[in-house]
């Protein structure tokens, strides 16, 4: 029952998605405790992207698991966001703490009901 | 995949040993993220995506740990940025959340995401307090 082109496509997507991550987060890197760009950037943007591609693409499509659980899901992280509130908190920063969370949940939500409803349109037109 | 892809850093850049190391550490935890998910989903037929939960703070205590054990260095890079970035996801979080919001499920989607929230800062405070120790 296992669709091997499917898991591979997520592994390609997959590491795709943590290479320019990765990438970006070692050519800017952020101290700890400070507002983590690279993380913020990249994890709004993967959510926009996630939501129009999950909406937008068929589920006959190898581009689906690719794009999606693939490149989305790691292109963006949750870890590396639980321990930069950790170090925010560790360096007395609960202001920025919340703020971080808060406008990323935000900025995440708005990006998938933006781009969700901008796939929705183009398949109804 | 017990394979070590850790480069010898000879100044400058990052060798593309890690490189090599991250894209494949990235692949497999995208992989272990989907059968996880799947594995859960299929055993709870309930309306909260709790998949995604385990997930991120399962990857949240083990980067916990990383940190805490003071792995740094081109280790850290690979395992931290690399797998478990990869196996948590930031974007499946919020696109759950909107669609359980959009269900009419408003106190089902803030309950996802205060637990994630609050459950996540709990798993990578004991994983780097449990990494101390090691």
């Amino acid at each position: 029952m296992v669709d091997r082109l499917e898991l591979g496509a997520i592994f390609l997507g997959g590491a795709s998605g943590a290479l320019l991550r990765a990438g970006l987060g070692d050519a800017f890197p952020a101290e700890g405790g400070e507002w983590p760009w690279v993380t913020f950037l990249v994890n709004v943007t993967g959510a926009a992207l996630l939501g129009y591609w999950f909406t937008a693409l068929p589920h006959t499509s190898y581009r689906r698991p690719l794009l999606t659980s693939g490149f989305c899901g790691a292109l963006t992280t949750f870890s590396t966001v639980q321990l930069e509130l950790l170090e925010m908190l560790d360096a007395g920063r609960i202001g920025l703490a919340f703020l971080y969370i808060a406008a990323s949940v935000a900025a995440g939500l708005a990006g998938v009901w933006a781009a969700t409803a901008a796939a929705r349109r183009a398949e109804a037109a | 995949m017990g394979r070590d892809c850790r480069g010898t850093q000879g100044g400058g850049g990052l060798s593309w040993a890690v490189w090599a190391g991250v894209a494949l550490l990235g692949g497999c935890g995208a992989l272990a993220r989907f059968g996880l998910t799947l594995f859960v989903t299929d055993r709870l037929h309930a309306h909260f995506p709790l998949g995604t939960l385990v997930v991120n703070l399962s990857g949240a205590f083990l980067l916990g740990l990383l940190a805490g054990a003071a792995l740094d260095g081109d280790a850290r890079l690979v395992l931290g940025a690399g797998a478990l970035g990869s196996y948590t996801t930031f974007s499946t979080w919020m696109l759950e959340t909107q669609r359980v919001g959009e269900a009419g499920r408003q106190k089902m989607a803030v309950a996802n995401l205060v637990l994630s929230i609050v459950l996540g800062l709990g798993a990578v405070a004991l994983g780097r307090l449990i990494g101390t120790q090691l």
